[in-house]
């Protein structure tokens, strides 16, 4: 029954912890504010109902002493505000902002309703001869930093891989570029986050996080592949 | 009068607000029935659904974007806005009517109107629009990319006009309060419900032009070959996720304001208090409609746009959780030193705030730009938008139809089955929304027609939540016959009411139940504010806004 947490505790990329971290900050912040309020609720509701010959009392709220009430909780939630904002700006840089130098690019190519892949090769940079496409399938080593450069060829798509806590919608005419440096080897889901039309439930892949040995007898498979063409 | 004068091409307010509330309470019907259909699909794949039968990918895709379609513009605009907005403005500042009844009656005309284009939308080559309510161009904008050619025309066609119903609405509700209070009726007299409908108005008017623009552009794009949203031909497709949304997140406030006022006047009612802090809940409403402006791009953290942007919309949208946070503080201080009666009315009042609470709290998941990346289009979102929306649209409308039933029908609804109906109602929807989250945070990406391509997401446990969603979705709706037998048995049998039966405070209580055309025998004049409950040194623990000293 509750195996689905294994899929939380399941973070593959350098920056998922950090992700992680940051919602559990949220949790415990928004939670005990939450906790708070409806705990005061309850009381109030089960305090005050109504009772034979007990008159409500006048309270217009307008007052000084009446509105600290409602002020100092209202502070103290500004200041958990404030350390939200600071802490998921700082993680959203890290992700989505800085940009750390590259070990190899791959490109993405969002389509419907599949997904294309183009792996650099051997020589490790894009657009050369020795370039692997595939579909549904990417490869990449653990322990390197990759850039991929999203695209599509017709309507938007989202470049999910929930394990690494990545997300990124493609857009037609742009290529975006993002990074993820993945930390665990297996094999897990590329899911399509954004509606791309009628086959949008089945748009999916797969990433292989292999190591370098791994992942250099796939290569070389690939290319004899390539050769045999 | 003959039928057709009294009840279809009335001009009476009262008329006009409940043809919008039946309207919109059938078009809620077929949302939820909808909701039905995918949820059993995600539930039970592959299986046919008892009343729908098999559910092919298409069906699926038009069945969620309609679903919530219609929940939002179809049901939650007006029952929450137009019905309660038109019924109870003129009695509530004891006018007789709004200032432009003929232009009232052609706004539910036209959203008449736009209902049925929508119904027939489902019915025609191609079927119903299926490219998510939000309609992100260039799929909602080429037929050859969402294979609906006359369900997205029609589809947009249909939201235009119910705009355009709504500009027309939204008129008559600022102008009725600022020119036909009752005598002596200054602006803090009026009661918060009412200042909360004209400020969501206020909202909506200045949110909708360009989106109404944009759908324009968007059927330019879809009918006659223009690219405003193709960039092959110099368009831009983010351009409409930003007229979008820059209606779409003030529309949550458009519906939750007047939601909170409905509340308000429930619990003041029923807890016997005044509302605490008038001037503050009326100041942080209006500093909620201002920053609503400024959030609309936390829809689009990792759409594509400027990575810097996020950091603005960041702030503001954890910012807006400041006047949220004050305004339910107040309501739960409200209740403070009260006598608290529990009508069904109350029942559904503290539902929503113990609800909403949940649908507050989460939505700085989705705010914290960071968090976001991994909860953005999964069922995190999902349960945390309902968890804002039926506390909304649902159980804040049930509480106001059973608070003000007496004065629409002169007869009350069951206490005893209304009280089974709110168990049956706010027990299920948790029971369906808790579990969301869960396989939201687990990766379940919403608008999936079915999770068996995706190994890490088809495993038995996630199956076993979804189920349990499913069942509640089946289990909730049941009980909503409930609602519908009270609803209509009591219109015609219930016990009859007096004027005032929950010894309230506001104008519309001196009206007769139910008010004739012109509402008041003797138009009433205002000495107080709404709330003077419990008075001290008075005999009554009320005292109405009319009462001479």
């Amino acid at each position: 029954m509750l195996d689905f947490m294994s899929l939380l505790r399941e973070s593959a990329s350098t920056f998922a912890r950090d992700i992680d971290h940051l919602i559990a900050w949220v949790a415990i912040l928004g939670g005990f504010w939450w906790l708070i309020a409806e705990g005061v609720l309850v009381w109030l509701i089960v305090k005050f109902r109504h009772k034979e010959g007990v008159r409500a009392q006048y309270i217009t709220g307008e007052k000084k002493e009446e509105m600290k009430w409602i002020h100092w909780p209202h502070n103290l939630i500004l200041l958990c505000d404030v350390a939200i904002i600071i802490m998921a700006i700082n993680v959203w840089y890290n992700v989505k902002q800085k940009l750390p130098p590259a070990d190899d690019t791959i490109r993405v190519i969002g389509q419907q309703w599949s997904w294309r892949f183009v792996h650099s090769g051997k020589d490790g940079i894009l657009g050369t001869p020795d370039d692997v496409e595939t579909v549904e399938d990417l490869h990449v080593q653990v322990g390197k930093t990759y850039h991929f450069k999203l695209e599509t060829t017709d309507v938007l798509h989202n470049f999910s891989v929930p394990v690494f806590r990545l997300k990124q919608d493609s857009i037609p005419g742009r290529v975006i570029t993002g990074w993820f440096k993945p930390t665990m080897t297996g094999t897990f889901d590329i899911q399509c986050a954004e509606m791309c039309g009628i086959g949008h439930g089945i748009m999916m892949g797969r990433i292989h996080v292999q190591t370098p040995e791994e992942y250099d007898q796939w290569l070389s498979t690939q290319q004899k592949v390539a050769q045999s063409h | 009068m003959s039928f057709w004068q009294k009840y279809v091409f009335s001009v009476d307010h009262k008329v006009i607000g409940m043809q919008y509330l039946l309207t919109g309470i059938l078009m809620g019907v077929i949302g939820a029935y909808m909701s039905y259909v995918f949820r059993m699909q995600l539930a039970f794949p592959g299986k046919e659904v008892p009343f729908f039968g098999l559910v092919t990918a298409a069906e699926y895709n038009a069945l969620i974007t309609n679903h919530g379609s219609i929940m939002i513009f179809w049901f939650a605009m007006p029952v929450l806005i137009a019905a309660f907005g038109n019924f109870l403005i003129p009695l509530m500042i004891g006018a007789d009517d709004m200032v432009f009844p003929r232009i009232n009656r052609l706004s539910y005309q036209i959203f008449l109107l736009s209902a049925v284009i929508l119904i027939v939308s489902f019915f025609v080559p191609g079927g119903g629009f299926g490219g998510a309510w939000t309609a992100y161009p260039p799929l909602s904008a080429k037929a050859e990319y969402n294979l609906t050619p006359w369900g997205s025309s029609l589809w947009l066609l249909a939201v235009a006009l119910e705009f355009v119903a709504f500009l027309l609405g939204g008129i008559n509700f600022i102008t009725t309060l600022m020119n036909s209070r009752a005598k002596g009726m200054k602006y803090l007299d009026i009661p918060i419900v009412l200042w909360m409908i004209v400020i969501a108005s206020i909202l909506f008017m200045a949110s909708v032009g360009p989106l109404i623009a944009g759908a324009i552009m968007l059927l330019f794009d879809q009918l006659i070959g223009t690219g405003f949203f193709d960039p092959s031909r110099g368009g831009d497709p983010v351009l409409w996720q930003h007229l979008f949304w820059f209606f779409g997140h003030p529309e949550v406030y458009v519906v939750l304001l007047p939601a909170m006022g409905i509340v308000a006047e429930v619990m003041t009612t029923f807890s016997r208090k005044k509302l605490f802090a008038y001037k503050t809940v009326l100041f942080t409403t209006i500093a909620t409609g201002v920053l609503s402006f400024f959030v609309w791009a936390h829809h689009q953290f990792i759409a594509g746009i400027d990575p810097r942007m996020a950091n603005i919309f960041t702030v503001t949208t954890v910012l807006i959780s400041i006047p949220i946070a004050e305004m339910l503080f107040v309501y739960i201080a409200t209740l403070y030193g009260g006598s608290i009666r529990f009508t069904t009315a109350m029942l559904f009042a503290l539902a929503f705030l113990a609800t909403f609470l949940i649908g507050g709290v989460t939505g700085i998941f989705l705010g914290a730009s960071g968090a976001d990346i991994y909860f953005h289009d999964t069922y995190f979102v999902i349960a945390h938008f309902h968890y804002t929306f039926v506390p909304i649209a649902v159980i804040a409308v049930f509480a106001g139809i059973y608070y003000w039933f007496p004065k629409m029908f002169g007869r009350f609804m069951n206490e005893t089955l209304g009280k089974i109906h709110f168990w049956g109602t706010f027990l299920p929807f948790n029971t369906i929304f808790l579990p969301l989250f869960f396989t939201g945070a687990a990766g379940d990406h919403r608008r999936i027609f079915t999770y068996a391509n995706f190994p890490q997401l088809a495993t038995p446990g996630l199956q076993d939540l979804r189920i349990i969603a499913t069942v509640s979705v089946v289990i909730l709706i049941c009980f909503q016959f409930l609602f519908f037998w009270n609803f209509f048995y009591s219109m015609f049998r219930g016990a009859k009411a007096g004027k005032n039966p929950w010894n309230a405070n506001t104008l519309e209580w001196v009206a007769p139940s139910p008010p004739p055309h012109g509402n008041f025998d003797v138009f009433p004049e205002v000495y107080r504010g709404p709330y003077e409950f419990s008075v001290p040194g008075r005999a009554q623990d009320f005292w109405p806004q009319n009462e001479k000293a």
